[in-house]
């Protein structure tokens, strides 16, 4: 289905009185454990901001803007405000009951943009110890770029769909406690999503992880 | 579709392919001793390596005669070698037995063992030419030989001694009109590899390897015709072809993994004026029965992964080829990847699909890598689009050593000195030259289905043994090989 068929169908259904799915809610309370497959379920999304270009460049350009550098630095929590660039954005805790998080069905229900959007997504993995030669493992719709606990780990570029472990990490080490794992996705026209879970040295979904919206690491 | 499995099974450009002395006839099994590997030959002389891939002159057996085979069993090697003791068909198969090959070691003594097949010259057999077989089921030991005149046979040696289990024991008669026999094992069945055709006449050899399979050790070998081997049957495994003519003397080389290779001998190599030389070939499996698989030539490819589908290049950002598409208005400027604006000369009749009207030329990588970083490059895996940071030179690197019938190889982004090297911490990257040390060094070894293992000479580090793997679809890294995955397994493609 191209997109164009895609949305018309979808504005078709809007008309005809059918209720759009959804396969978002508000996060529930207390921490969540990672679902079937180790794909981390739960996350903090901010409000789609408008945007354009896939490439590697643009796509770069666009997530290290001075305007965001404060998003890779601090903690949001659900239903916190902010400005950027003159807008006013939310972040939202959203639990997934999918694998992947349906950034089309989360702009939609808000009744903003769907196209040419930049998400940002937080989510914070608790280890139950120091864990080594742990991958991000991620897919998404279309480019992203990656960063657990400060560092870049993954950047995945142009016009693409979500596929389970499409771009990865190198090894990396997830220290006991929490680990934020950041997000911007980019995506062009029609659907967007992203999934994401942590794999062991094996290649196999990381166990023992629990998800806690929170960053309650001592500061340093 | 010209990819390398394709190669495989139409070869055009057979040539052998190890370096040094690798004068030879009749080549036994290569074992190995101490990490290096030997071959005996007709006359008793043989060739020694340190890895597979150089080759030089070796210690000669204290018995001359025919195209020896050689086993090691426990800690005792048993070499079989056959002599014709009067007219043909009047020949007996001697065993030699010793603790080690090497000939620097106190150990090495050449024992003899007695005649444990012949035959008398009246008899259907001319009794030269042993082939040995380890059942792997049961450890039982087992030898054919012969060679035209009359049958192949098989006998029962006793693995512990190298000699006749049964000595007044009839031999099974399993194949005629041939020579230089050997059984091996596979998937359930036993497949007897015989040579048809004439050897010993340099370029006017027809010798060929042929073969068939049997459930049993003892036969029926038939081929893929359903012919008996008794009767004249054999599928085609290895024929001359390209510059090699006369291949002959099959010896299987498994090397673990689910890597396998065969030794043989062509009878005349032209490129080294015509001699009989030993050479060393990927073994592939198709349909059930065994595939004599081509060294990899020194070219530009494209690496695809088995469990992906997607390509190794170097991370830099892609033009696509020809410049991007332009649905309206005027034509853009120049591509960076060379050629002229996609545009240029007026619109195309027939639309968006039409293309340009003319053929698009390759990316000049020349042209593409200004706008690439100068230093070293990541390594991640794409949708193939016939880019500059997509296509790879391999080409031996010299003098750099390398493994069982094949060099050690630099992988290079084509048209540049870009070199793709494992990291300390076992992922790839591309370095803005090839220094030669040993993590830019790649062993490549073909697969049973023709795709291929790539592992680098050493990681930094001492980790390893790693292989290329596909962890991701976009995202390539080094880990350890598992023969029962997609993960480290790749086509090689020309472009």
């Amino acid at each position: 289905m191209t997109k164009t068929l895609f949305l018309l169908t979808v504005f078709t259904a809007v008309c005809s009185g059918q209720t759009p799915p959804t396969t978002l809610a508000a996060a529930t309370p207390g921490d969540k454990l990672p679902g079937m497959g180790g794909f981390l379920q739960r996350w903090l999304l901010l409000d789609p901001i408008p945007v354009t270009g896939l490439t590697d460049s643009a796509v770069q350009a666009t997530v290290k803007k001075d305007a965001y550098a404060n998003l890779l630095q601090t903690m949001p929590t659900g239903g916190q405000k902010l400005s950027i660039d003159g807008a006013e954005l939310t972040w939202h805790a959203m639990d997934t009951r999918n694998y992947n998080v349906n950034l089309y069905h989360f702009a939609r229900t808000l009744g903003k943009k769907t196209s040419d959007i930049l998400v940002w997504a937080v989510t914070v993995v608790h280890a139950p110890r120091d864990l080594e030669n742990v991958r991000l493992a991620i897919g998404s719709n279309s480019a992203s770029v990656w960063w657990v606990n400060g560092q870049e780990v993954i950047g995945i570029y142009g016009d693409r769909q979500t596929v389970i472990d499409d771009g990865v990490s190198r090894r990396l080490t997830l220290k006991k406690g929490p680990n934020v794992i950041r997000a911007a996705i980019v995506n062009g026209g029609g659907a967007t999503d992203f999934c994401a879970r942590l794999l062991d040295a094996n290649d196999k979904p990381l166990s023992g992880l629990l998800i806690r919206l929170k960053d309650d690491s001592p500061v340093k | 579709m010209k990819h390398s499995l394709l190669l495989l099974f139409a070869s055009t450009l057979h040539a052998a392919n190890l370096d040094g002395v690798v004068n030879i006839h009749d080549p036994s099994t290569l074992v190995q001793d101490g990490g290096r590997y030997y071959t005996f030959g007709t006359g008793g002389g043989s060739l020694v390596s340190d890895d597979g891939w150089t080759w030089r002159r070796g210690a000669a057996l204290p018995r001359r005669g025919l195209a020896p085979d050689v086993i090691k069993i426990g800690d005792r090697y048993f070499l079989y070698i056959a002599a014709n003791i009067g007219a043909q068909p009047k020949a007996a198969i001697n065993l030699l037995t010793n603790k080690t090959l090497d000939p620097t070691s106190p150990d090495y003594k050449w024992e003899e063992g007695g005649v444990v097949a012949s035959s008398d010259g009246i008899e259907d057999c001319n009794a030269i030419d042993p082939g040995l077989l380890l059942d792997p089921n049961d450890g039982r030991l087992w030898l054919v030989y012969g060679s035209y005149f009359g049958y192949i046979r098989l006998v029962e040696l006793d693995p512990r001694t190298g000699k006749r289990r049964y000595p007044n024991a009839v031999p099974h008669n399993i194949a005629i009109n041939s020579e230089a026999s050997i059984l091996i094992f596979h998937d359930g069945w036993y497949y007897l590899l015989v040579t048809h055709g004439s050897c010993c006449r340099g370029a006017d050899s027809g010798y060929n390897i042929r073969m068939g399979r049997a459930r049993k050790v003892t036969g029926p070998y038939l081929d893929n015709l359903g012919i008996d081997m008794l009767q004249g049957g054999g599928k085609l495994f290895a024929a001359s072809a390209g510059r090699v003519i006369g291949p002959g003397h099959f010896g299987l080389i498994d090397l673990g993994q689910g890597v396998q290779k065969f030794s043989l001998h062509y009878e005349a190599d032209l490129d080294r004026g015509g001699a009989s030389v030993l050479d060393i070939r990927p073994l592939l499996w198709k349909d059930g029965w065994p595939v004599a698989g081509e060294n990899l030539r020194a070219g530009s490819y494209q690496f695809e992964s088995l469990r992906t589908g997607t390509a190794l290049e170097a991370a830099v950002e892609g033009f696509p080829v020809g410049g991007r598409p332009v649905r309206r208005g005027p034509p853009p400027g120049p591509p960076p990847g060379g050629g002229p604006p996609p545009g240029a000369g007026g619109p195309p009749p027939g639309g968006m699909f039409a293309g340009i009207g003319r053929p698009i030329p390759d990316q000049d990588v020349n042209e593409v890598s200004k706008k690439w970083p100068t230093g070293t490059l990541d390594v991640r895996m794409s949708n193939y689009l016939s880019q500059a940071q997509q296509k790879w030179t391999i080409a031996p690197a010299p003098g750099a050593g390398g493994y069982p019938g094949a060099p050690f190889y630099k992988i290079t982004i084509a048209g540049t000195e870009r070199a793709l090297t494992a990291t300390a911490e076992a992922e790839l990257a591309v370095l803005p030259a090839f220094t030669g040390a040993p993590e830019q060094l790649w062993r490549i070894d073909q697969l049973a289905d023709g795709s291929y293992r790539i592992m680098p000479k050493a990681v930094p580090g001492g980790k390893g043994p790693l292989a290329l793997s596909a962890v991701g679809s976009s995202f390539a890294t080094l880990s350890a090989f598992d023969p029962k995955s997609e993960k480290q397994r790749w086509w090689i493609k020309t472009p």
